[in-house]
């Protein structure tokens, strides 16, 4: 299995022909998938597979991803709607079943190798993908499902749809389609004055043959697109409405809460049973190889019973694997720094670190089973209906056209509810076989979400560089381990001697991906380094990078701007200073700028990150912002607050408390301005997140001269001076149940 | 022993264990699944209802602390289907990323407004402590001042 390289990229590019994304997408999008549609499709008015018109004129769009929050429904939605040239406000939205028919990203198969999405290449570099399996996927993750389903699906079916919908008019008229138009949801003919809306031509147009190859609108005609109609989604998020995994409810379900062995890989050797037998609502303990469940008639009652056991787990092996003894071993694994070239006038060093973080998406885990005879039936939320239907039936030992997976709303995903991470479904269908046929609802809590994750990956790299007498860099080399390899390490700058080298130092955490994945350690060590790099050649870091920008325009524009944004240069108060960074992932070039503050008596203060983003166009601008805004969020408590910690094999930290989050009160403002550039659409969700850890850490070192290389900033708190500020936030109110606040 | 009390205006009676968290009263013997679990120690506020009109955490509330008293959730917020101006303002202002945390935030910015319909920043901060992973306070605040906004222009 080839892993997923730059060089595979190009491959990958020329075998499929025309890049790698049309590669996979023209695949699932292939002109066969734009046809699958029932026997009854006039009835229905089912135009192709993608979407359906009913003579209310209510278009419904059938979208192959989930939503967890980015607007992928809607700015899906719009791009088949702008092609169509419909009514927006008669559009509707529905998640596609998990049925093989609707897979978004089969495995491709080209000629000398095995090609798949970076973000399933993830999955393989885990070694949980087993290179002789062809999987189905209806993947929602690498920030994908605008620039691949959007454009090569949704777009055509769009369009597919029009062209049907006007040779129907212009049959039914005895007029040539090419003289008739789409506007706003109707056919019109002008010659004759005469227009029909898409309601009432649907059925014959269903009757009519898919065209394969439609005429695509041109950018500077949209009227849906790159405007802002407020999501769909909302507003049953408003009002409690929205069902999400851990809300779904059957008739005679009960609740299972669990226990799992705190060592990854550890197994259930023994328990005893009786003490949660005896409580009331208790229907069963179930022992399972690497976890005990006990099911009741509540989820309370579920989880005091629980408390009640002894479960006896084994470490398999790994008793003795700390924080400390894993990055010792990354210390050990990195050698001496990389060699620099003869004749340097200055050759600069340094070690960066950064922890294992965990998802934590704010709804934990959850998973409903029911199991009957070989068959079962699944709700839940996940970012891969149809791979956790695979996972289900293997579980189960049963085919996946035996399982039925009814995919909810996701409380957050980040990576966390990816195929390979589905042991939430794993358990929650071994559980309801062992009370088969009762569903059962299996709900994680914080303390199992913490616990076992799949977490992103702790990670260190040494850094050197090499500078000429006048400061221009002559080489920037890296070895790093923990993090996986990948184009993460890529730097756009005019360097010569470049170069980044893995060195193997294994530990039994188990890793997965997390928004941004290898770019969110990548892009803090290579964006501090070259700010290190510039105080070094005594200049300043954005002119620095700037100067390192002549042959690569896109990037250059987008430090530009952010500069500009931020009024870099402009001169500040004591304590406070500005850091940029810069990065490209999934396909976006993102430039941030933050502005800290420090002080003794107000601590660290991020007081505004300022975000340039040039990820070709932007569907939906305010969604589009909202998600630049969410990502900085996320990223700087990542930044600023959290690591999991390993002691004795297990998992440190449990909830909130000891893995805070940024609150209200220390969220900074943020200023978000789109680029927009021919290049291909890149990514969204998570290209904002790898710029923000160095843009803070840089602005620290403008604002107090100290540098941070170990992340969270919060280990860091009294290098830079100050007291730690940690989760006061979450500090319990002093009597339970008082007012919250 | 049965706990009677009044939730969105009607009266229950629920026939559990008194220290049963009013969080999973709510939604397991109540079907109120808009209340959320994020944490169960009161360190997320996703489970955030009104008792007897104040915020509180109800996931380490004991459903016997709601005897005789009157718990709304988000579901009973709107009154006769016409939502609450907080519900219409996390529209106009699309705060809402996944959601999940969003009743509780609601619930709280409600409560909030009730005790001071013009607050101030350094006020919005000491009061709304919800964590909402996918980092929506951004428009949380926006929409705060325009309701403070609003507010004035109607008194
Ligand atoms: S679930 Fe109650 S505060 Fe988090
Ligand atoms: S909107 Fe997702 S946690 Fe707040």
């Amino acid at each position: 299995m080839n892993k997923w390289t730059r060089r595979t990229f190009i491959g990958a590019g020329t075998v499929a022909g025309g890049g790698f994304l049309l590669g996979v997408a023209g695949f699932t999008f292939a002109p066969g998938r734009h046809t699958l549609v029932g026997e009854d499709a006039s009835e229905k008015g089912q135009l192709t597979t993608w979407i359906t018109v009913t003579p209310d004129n209510v278009i419904t769009v059938l979208i192959p991803h989930c939503e967890m929050g980015q607007g992928t429904l809607t700015a899906l939605a719009m791009m088949a709607a702008e092609e169509m040239e419909a009514d927006w406000s008669m559009v509707r939205v529905l998640e596609a079943p998990a049925l093989g028919e609707y897979a978004n990203g089969y495995v491709v198969r080209a000629a000398g190798g095995d090609y798949i999405p970076a973000v399933m290449a993830r999955g393989v570099d885990y070694g949980s993908f087993k290179a002789a399996q062809w999987f189905g996927f209806q993947v929602t993750g690498g920030s994908t499902a605008v620039r691949s389903t959007g454009e090569y699906g949704m777009r055509v079916a769009g369009a597919a749809a029009k062209e049907m919908l006007l040779s129907a008019a212009a049959r039914q008229w005895g007029v040539p389609a090419a003289d008739c138009a789409a506007r706003a949801s109707r056919i019109v003919h002008a010659a004759s004055g005469r227009s029909a809306a898409f309601g009432e031509l649907a059925r014959t147009a269903a009757t009519l043959p898919v065209p394969t190859s439609p005429a695509l609108k041109e950018p500077d005609t949209f009227t849906i697109r790159r405007t802002s109609p407020p999501r769909l989604d909302i507003p049953p998020k408003v009002d409690g409405s929205a069902v999400y995994g851990i809300d779904f409810t059957t008739p005679g379900m009960l609740y299972a809460a669990l226990e799992i062995a705190p060592v990854q890989g550890g197994r259930l050797t023994s328990v005893d049973a009786a003490p949660a037998e005896a409580m009331p609502g208790v229907r069963q303990v179930v022992g399972l190889e690497e976890a005990v469940a006990v099911v009741a008639d509540s989820f309370w009652r579920a989880r005091r019973a629980l408390a009640a056991l002894k479960p006896v787990f084994d470490d398999a092996g790994h008793g003795a694997v700390s924080t400390t003894s894993i990055f010792a071993a990354f210390d050990a694994a990195l050698g001496p720094p990389p060699e620099m070239p003869a004749g340097a006038a200055r050759v600069v060093t340094a070690d960066y670190r950064v922890p294992f973080l965990a998802h934590a998406t704010m709804e934990p885990m959850a998973c409903t089973a029911r199991v009957e005879g070989d068959g079962a039936e699944v709700w839940t939320g996940v970012q891969d209906p149809l791979n956790a239907r695979s996972v289900a039936a293997k579980a189960l030992g049963i085919k996946p056209e035996q399982v039925r997976v009814t995919n909810l709303l996701l409380g957050g995903g980040f990576g966390r509810r990816l195929p390979f991470n589905f042991d939430y479904v794993d358990l929650a269908v071994r559980i309801a076989k062992a009370v088969s046929p009762v569903p059962v609802k299996t709900i994680w809590t914080r303390e199992n979400d913490i616990q076992h994750d799949y977490y992103r990956p702790a990670a260190m790299s040494r850094h050197a560089g090499a500078l000429d007498a006048g400061g221009a860099p002559l080489a920037v080399k890296s070895h790093y381990t923990g993090g996986g390899n990948g184009e993460a390490v890529f730097m756009p700058y005019a360097i010569t001697d470049t170069g980044a080298e893995e060195k193997e130092a294994n530990h039994p955490i188990r890793p997965g991906q997390w928004r941004s994945v290898l770019n969110s350690q990548h892009g803090f060590f290579k964006e501090s380094f070259i700010d290190e790099m510039a105080h070094a050649a005594g200049k300043d870091p954005y002119e620095f990078r700037r100067a390192l920008l002549g042959n690569r325009p896109r990037f250059k524009a987008v430090l530009e701007r952010v500069a500009a944004m931020a009024n870099w240069g402009a001169p500040l108060p004591a304590g406070e200073g500005r850091g940029i960074a810069l990065c490209e992932s999934f396909g976006t070039i993102v430039g941030e700028v933050a502005h800290v503050a420090v002080s003794a008596e107000g601590g660290l203060r991020v007081r505004h990150v300022y975000a340039a983003v040039d990820c070709g166009d932007v569907v939906n601008p305010d969604s589009a912002t909202a998600q630049v805004e969410g990502a900085i969020v996320f990223a700087l408590s990542a930044a600023m607050l959290s690591e999991i910690t390993i002691a004795g094999g297990r998992v440190v930290e449990t909830n909130f408390r000891d893995y805070p989050m940024i609150h209200l009160a220390e969220a900074p403002r943020i200023t978000a301005e789109f680029i927009r550039s021919d290049a291909t659409l890149g990514g969204l969700g998570e290209p904002i997140v790898p710029p923000l850890a160095p843009a803070v850490t840089n602005a620290i070192f403008a604002a107090t001269g100290v540098r941070v290389r170990n992340l969270p900033i919060r280990n860091q708190a009294a290098a830079v001076g100050l007291t730690p500020s940690p989760d006061t936030r979450s500090a319990p109110p002093p009597t339970g149940g008082s007012p919250a606040r | 022993m049965a706990i009677t009390f009044t939730v969105n205006g009607q009266e229950q009676s629920l026939d559990v264990e008194p220290q049963m968290p009013l969080l999973w009263a709510l939604r397991e013997q109540l079907g109120l699944t808009g209340t959320k679990f994020g944490c169960g120690i009161s360190a997320c506020g996703a489970c955030t209802v009104h008792l007897d009109g104040r915020p509180v955490r109800s996931c380490v509330l004991p459903v016997s602390a709601v005897d005789g008293k009157t718990v709304t959730t988000i579901e009973g917020l709107a009154s006769h289907g016409v939502l609450h101006a907080v519900q219409e303002a996390w529209i106009a202002h699309q705060v809402p990323q996944c959601g999940y945390c969003q009743s509780g935030l609601i619930m709280a910015v409600v409560g909030l407004l009730a005790q001071n319909p013009a607050p101030s920043d350094d006020q919005i901060d000491a009061a709304i402590t919800n964590i909402c992973r996918c980092g929506t306070f951004a428009r949380v605040r926006r929409a705060i001042h325009s309701l403070a906004q609003r507010g004035k222009a109607t008194s």
